[in-house]
């Protein structure tokens, strides 16, 4: 009889550190102490706490032990499976390592750490709770019960106006209302309709679709089948990249099970609904992400967009009828079918419903997965639940929707997220990336990375994506060699506008965003750069200057050792109170590398 | 899947299995698993309890779990049940048959089998 069970992640964040080694170890374990008939080792999804990883939690005490390596489970096992005592210096404190433990013994439930406490996991429920290469986890946890009900109970117009009275709005980030996008494609007729699922996760930093793919597949096929149900659709698409190996794996077991029982295929729950799930592996062009492009690739052609109209609710994949939502919306319907619409509306803002996940990544303490109830302010994700910046360093901005997306300056932390907060600040919700940046980040420079991958990333198809962006990152490349001049950002600034005008698809759409965010909240930084020739936050190279304080410096010579271009050399000026001669910094041999100031425990090296 | 009733009927059959992630319940059975405990054969109690609970279909009331050693080791096996707003009860030198009164009379009936408490020891 099982009367404790060990989850340890699997997801992909966990993996790479190394869980599997974890896992089995814990398989050895258990064995070598006797254990097997009591215990049950489950692998599961992701936890939200990366950051921490590997991550192991037992229940039914609900015991959270992070950075749990192989070594360690053999105490794990022996003192808190066997002998029932904690093994505290594993426990995972975010508050203090005493209170923690204290809670871990007073059973104090995992949902009230500071790290959960805030959130509202709707979307991630069942990640890191089921295992999700087992159907029948998923069905204990009431799955496949929202697809019965809407086959036995529910017309298809009943099943759309659920989903539209609930305001669920696409998470992938347009934020356009997900039942009326069912609504406009149900009612047109043709042989044959589509679902499909853009799994195709793009922007630098973002991994929700991946955990939901990886921690709870079943949703997934529950939710499509759903949308086929109501838009009157037999066949649904996933296309996912492939360099996401575990959630491709993971999907196709749960595709594979799911039609063993019959939920995907004939006649389902004899309700005379036809519907089977097919995978598309997605090369990794970001392009691929934008609908159209999606759909061009689905058939076989290279990843371009086509312009709309015709909208894909007209013509949409094989130029049929398709549907087409992200991983998180469809996330959310099984829960909206089951607990209705007054539930989901009761979390949120007036025109924002539900909840959102990010994936905090960045200058941040807890990187990892959140889920929280729109309208959340960001200084709680960032300063509660992401546990604020490590260090003792400065919030100073956090860049959200990735490369299409914008800043919110820390002036702007208690902006309560939702759709139109965002855009009203110039922002976007985006899909779900939040990248936390402290003081020590150019915004010039985090400009540049986004558009360095916007022109690896446009297509090619239309002229102001293919070559404005490319104009647009030779201007920034210019202004942070300190080459830059203020007509610059006057054309930096027109052409940005002139290529969200003109480009066919939201690729090219969004592309200028991260420089116009950065240029209406951080305009003096790229103003230092052009009229001072500085950088401010001591990133761009080109302006910065190595240089030895005389009377600091001991002489120790630490620093010409580290060089690797032989700049530093020995003075003949000993300092009043020094023995030793001090070191200078030729500028004009000098690479900027850092490897002096990195070294020198004195403080006598600075840049500027 | 031709029928809800068979989604029902796994539903079922598998929320047992799932029901301890769920965290722990309100009442709680804590079995004393220090080296004393398990010498005196903890584990076969520990056991009977986790399987006694589920087949009186008490599991999502009643979570089974350890502790350490509580200072009574001439008593082991020792068992403690938390209940919110009473006295914690408890018994000492559980056996495996012990078990099944307590969980008939106790956590099924609501009476503290006073026979195998402390108290009645002292």
């Amino acid at each position: 009889m099982i009367r404790a069970h060990v989850l340890v992640c699997g997801g992909t964040g966990c993996t790479s550190s190394n869980s599997q080694a974890v896992q089995k170890a814990f398989t050895e374990n258990i064995e070598a102490f006797g254990l097997a008939e009591e215990v049950k080792l489950v692998q599961t999804g992701c936890f939200g706490l990366c950051a921490l990883g590997p991550v192991v939690i037992i229940y039914p005490d609900g015991t959270f032990y992070s950075r749990v390596e192989p070594d360690d489970v053999k105490e794990i096992v022996e003192e808190h499976l066997l002998k029932g005592r904690v093994v505290e210096r594993l426990v995972y404190n975010d508050t203090g390592a005493k209170e923690i433990v204290e809670d871990a013994k007073k059973n104090v439930p995992l949902s009230e750490t500071v790290f959960y406490k805030s959130q509202n996991r709707v979307v991630l429920r069942n990640c890191g709770v089921i295992n999700p290469e087992e159907i029948d986890e998923y069905i204990a946890m009431d799955g496949y019960a929202a697809l019965g009900k809407v086959l036995t109970e529910m017309t298809p117009e009943e099943v759309i106006k659920v989903v539209s009275d609930s305001g669920l709005r696409g998470r992938g980030g347009g934020g356009f209302p997900t039942g009326r996008k069912w609504a406009l494609t149900a009612p047109n007729k043709a042989d044959q309709k589509y679902v499909v699922c853009n799994a195709d996760e793009g922007d630098p930093g973002a991994f929700m679709d991946r955990s939901i793919l990886e921690g709870d597949p079943h949703c997934l096929i529950e939710a499509m089948a759903i949308c086929g149900y109501a838009i009157g659709a037999t066949q649904g698409f996933v296309y996912v990249r492939a360099e996401y190996p575990i959630a491709v794996k993971r999907l196709q077991i749960a595709i594979d099970q799911a039609r063993e029982y019959g939920l995907l295929g004939k006649n389902i729950f004899g309700s005379g609904f036809d519907f089977d799930l097919e995978i598309r592996l997605g090369a990794g062009a970001f392009v691929c992400g934008e609908e159209t492009a999606l759909m061009t690739s689905i058939e076989g052609n290279r990843g371009e967009p086509r312009p709309r109209p015709p909208y894909p609710a007209v013509k949409g994949l094989y130029n049929k009828p398709t549907v087409e939502n992200n991983v998180e919306t469809f996330a959310n319907i099984p829960q909206i079918i089951l607990r209705g619409v007054e539930w989901f509306t009761s979390m949120g803002t007036e025109r924002s419903k539900g909840t959102k996940v990010f994936a905090l990544g960045g200058k941040i303490k807890n990187t990892g997965l959140v889920e929280i109830p729109m309208g959340t302010t960001l200084n709680e994700i960032i300063n509660e639940i992401g546990g604020g910046i490590p260090g003792g360093k400065k919030f100073k901005a956090a860049q959200t929707g990735g490369p299409s997306g914008g800043c919110i300056p820390a002036s702007l932390i208690d902006t309560e997220v939702d759709y139109d907060n965002l855009v009203s600040i110039g922002c976007m919700m985006g899909s779900g990336g939040l990248i936390v940046m402290d003081e020590d980040t150019c915004m010039v420079d985090m400009a540049k990375f986004f558009l360095e991958f916007t022109v690896e990333e446009s297509c090619g198809k239309c002229t102001p994506c293919r070559v404005g962006t490319r104009r647009l990152l030779e201007i920034l490349d210019k202004i942070t060699k300190g080459k830059g001049t203020l007509e610059d950002i006057d054309k930096l600034e027109e052409l940005c506008h002139y290529i969200k005008q003109n480009s066919l698809c939201g690729l090219g759409q969004t592309a200028p965003n991260p420089v116009l965010s950065t240029l209406n909240f951080f305009r003096d930084e790229y103003i230092a750069h052009v009229v001072d020739k500085k950088c401010p936050a001591g990133v761009c190279k080109d302006l910065l200057s190595f240089s030895i304080d005389k009377d600091k410096c001991i002489g120790c010579g630490k620093c010409a050792k580290n060089c690797p271009v032989d700049a530093i050399t020995k003075t003949d000026y000993i300092a009043p109170g020094h023995k030793l001669a001090s070191y200078t910094i030729d500028t004009a041999k000098c690479i900027k590398c850092g490897a002096c100031l990195a070294g020198c425990k004195f403080g006598a090296i600075s840049k500027k | 899947m031709k029928s809800l009733a068979e989604l029902q009927a796994i539903r079922d059959r598998m929320k047992d299995k799932v029901i301890l992630r769920e965290g722990a319940n309100q009442v709680r059975v804590v079995v004393g698993m220090a080296t004393c405990g398990i010498a005196a054969g903890a584990r076969p109690v520990l056991n009977a309890f986790v399987e006694a609970i589920s087949a009186e279909g008490l599991t999502d009331k009643v979570t089974v779990s350890q502790t350490g050693c509580i200072g009574i080791c001439q008593y082991e096996p020792v068992v403690e049940i938390y209940e919110p707003g009473k006295e914690k009860t408890t018994y000492v030198k559980m056996t495996a048959e012990k078990v099944a009164a307590v969980v008939e009379k106790h956590l099924k009936g609501g009476n503290v089998v006073t026979e195998f408490t402390v108290s009645n020891m002292e």
